[in-house]
């Protein structure tokens, strides 16, 4: 709050005293695979989770991970985030065999995940968010105008214009929350970014922001693994999609085999035995009716 | 998902002052919001009228040595204030905080009287004691996943039993004294209970650790790390644990720090008479808690200040000086202490409000 006078004259990037934290990855390592899921598949005791699940994560892509409730979304990630280990095939991470024992090892890989709720701490201002559990310090005290600075200056690379770090998180949107935590993610060394449902309890606009976000992070080279339930969001941002259907991957393909309509319906299948396009069908003809009963009743 | 294609990923922010799209909702800091979002704003503004207020009614008031009375009223209950205020922005409650002043003063003065020990050993025993009761209401929270007031009220239950049976037991009153006589005592009486002279207006040392804890407890809020765990342990548990804050030893930290406040208070009680009533800061343990609240710090956790609690210890002992002065009944104290309980609430619900958008 001291420092506030002399904030515009730190703020320049050029300027950046913590500029050797960056991680910016060589456009020459753009595709390069970073983890691959060969076979996968994980039980619980007799429950089959997760199986033959095989697909890639490549350095400035976006791999969507789509599926409905149930389809074995949260396994997937835990299993690259490092939060469970998988009970069959291999997982390689730089092409190494891995299984990963704890989510710090996974994060020690560079493997990082933006959970939807847990993500900040909404009474404390941004940059104290940002710098949360990894504070710079000077001395014993907090190097607070270097904090800033970064701060500020990670947002913007992120394309989030935000004047005053200083205000609490919870003043902002639940889109721009997401993205405070995602620039967080990216600016202390992820590599593979995991995002749990980034988007589901966000309004159209706030999903366009935080998608915007993701693809900023795609092209800072990061391996990106998108989880959703909303094809829509999936396809414009995605570059290989993986739809899970109770526990199997029904589709593993980059995005010039697979059109938005094929995605949608998909998903869709795994509605009900109706299928979205017959229930789509069904509710758009069914309005006027639908209404009259409702009424009478 | 028009604003999909428009955006322009990973570009370099446009040079020069640029609107926010309407969309992103950034507010725009202005100086106002930036007071109104300060934890102490409400006992700034408390403080000045009550002092106003008495200036008017209580002619002492207007006296270097009415002043120096009305600092030592509020610099006991402002040292406890700074540890549990600390503790609250942590997200926690002791309830054990009044009790243990009478913990830590029996424990050194029984100890060093009974075994003719050196007064200072009495007094480091007694702290360390103190950092042991801390620690063990800490780590019974972690433990059992109780909610603090419950874990406290247990142990406030304990200490109280103990300080009363325990003196009981050994002196045969209610009353520990006799550590007055012992070595070293001189020494215990000038840290904690000398009385320093400054242009004719005496000082008791009580305000110099009081100042000296707010200062302290400001800088480790404000500037180090461990404060910045301490608001985040208070306002989101989960999200600090997500990104590596020692969630459980911050708030065992913090029970200890509320204990060395106890011992210290303890320790200024027991060196200004010489001796220590086995009832000593019962039922106290309220009155810390509403000068932190008064102080702006949320009864939720994770947002507040040290200056804030200073602030309402310092309306508390105005007031308590204030009305005996102005001559009115004391049992207008009471009343007053509902009030003010009350509105330094409802302006906190506010000030947060504001501070953390009320768009959730």
């Amino acid at each position: 709050m001291r420092e506030r006078a002399a904030r515009p004259a730190a703020a320049h990037p050029g300027g950046d005293p913590a500029g050797d934290l960056v991680i910016d990855l060589e456009p020459a390592t753009r595709g390069t695979v970073l983890v691959e899921l060969d076979h996968v598949g994980k039980r619980y005791g007799s429950v089959v989770a997760l199986k033959d699940v095989s697909t890639q994560v490549r350095a400035g892509e976006v791999t969507c991970v789509l599926g409905d409730n149930g389809a074995g979304k949260s396994t997937f990630i835990k299993i690259i985030a490092g939060a469970h280990q998988h009970s069959e095939g291999t997982l390689r991470v730089d092409g190494e065999e891995t299984t990963f024992a704890s989510p710090r090892e996974a994060l020690d890989r560079g493997i990082a995940t933006v959970y939807q709720d847990l993500a900040v701490v909404p009474l404390m201002p941004v940059w104290r968010n940002f710098f949360l559990g990894s504070e710079l310090r000077r001395g014993p005290f907090l190097d607070s105008a270097r904090m800033r600075a970064t701060t500020r200056d990670e947002l913007a690379k992120m394309g989030i214009d935000l004047r005053d770090v200083d205000q609490p998180v919870g003043t902002l949107s639940g889109g721009e929350r997401q993205c405070v935590a995602i620039a967080r993610a990216v600016h202390f060394g992820a590599r593979v970014l995991i995002l749990d449902e980034p988007t589901a309890a966000l309004g159209v606009r706030q999903s366009g922001v935080v998608l915007r976000y993701v693809a900023a992070a795609r092209d800072r080279g990061l391996g990106v693994v998108l989880i959703t339930h909303n094809p829509h969001h999936a396809h414009p941002v995605g570059d290989r999609f993986v739809v899970l259907k109770r526990g199997q991957a029904v589709c593993d393909k980059v995005k010039a085999d697979l059109a938005l309509s094929e995605l949608v319906s998909l998903m869709a299948g795994d509605v009900s035995e109706l299928g979205l396009g017959a229930l789509e069908h069904e509710l758009g003809r069914g309005k006027e009716p639908a209404e009259q009963p409702a009424a009478t009743a | 998902m028009s604003t999909l294609t428009a955006g322009r990923p990973g570009g370099p922010p446009p040079a020069g002052p640029r609107t926010p799209p309407p969309d992103e909702r950034l507010a725009v800091g202005s100086p106002l919001r930036t007071l109104l979002a300060r934890p102490e704003l409400g006992a700034v503004v408390g403080a000045i009228a009550i002092y106003v207020f008495f200036l008017w009614f209580a002619p002492s008031f207007r006296t270097g040595a009415g002043i120096a009375n009305v600092l030592d009223a509020a610099s006991l209950l402002g040292i406890m204030a700074v540890g549990v205020s600390l503790l609250m922005i942590g997200g926690e409650f002791d309830l054990s905080a009044g009790v243990q002043t009478a913990t830590t003063g029996l424990f050194a003065t029984i100890l060093a009287y009974q075994l003719t020990l050196n007064a200072w050993v009495g007094v480091v025993l007694a702290l360390v004691l103190a950092l042991g009761i801390g620690a063990l209401n800490g780590y019974l929270l972690i433990k059992t996943r109780l909610p603090s007031f419950i874990v406290t009220l247990g142990m406030f239950f304990v200490l109280q039993g103990l300080n009363l049976a325990v003196t009981k037991a050994i002196t045969g009153t209610v009353l520990a004294t006799g550590i007055a006589g012992l070595q070293g005592w001189s020494g215990v009486e000038a840290v904690f209970a000398s009385t320093l002279r400054v242009g004719g207006v005496g000082i008791r040392i009580s305000i110099v650790w009081w100042i000296a804890l707010v200062v302290i407890g400001t800088l480790v809020l404000t500037r180090t790390r461990a404060g910045n765990w301490i608001y985040a342990v208070g306002g989101g548990a989960a999200a600090a644990r997500q990104v590596g804050v020692p969630v459980a030893r911050v708030k065992i930290a913090l029970f200890m720090g509320v204990s060395v406040c106890g011992w210290l208070v303890g320790m200024i009680a027991m060196a200004r008479s010489g001796s220590v009533q086995a009832n000593l800061g019962i039922g106290q343990e309220f009155e810390y808690i509403i000068a932190a609240v008064i102080g702006g710090c949320l009864l939720t956790g994770g947002y507040g200040s040290a200056i804030g609690a200073a602030l309402g210890a310092l309306i508390f002992g105005m007031t308590k000086q204030g009305i005996p002065a102005a001559q009115w009944d004391n049992d207008w104290y009471k009343l007053f202490l509902g009030v003010m309980l009350l509105g330094a609430t409802v302006l906190n619900n506010v000030v947060r409000a504001r501070a953390s958008g009320d768009s959730r």
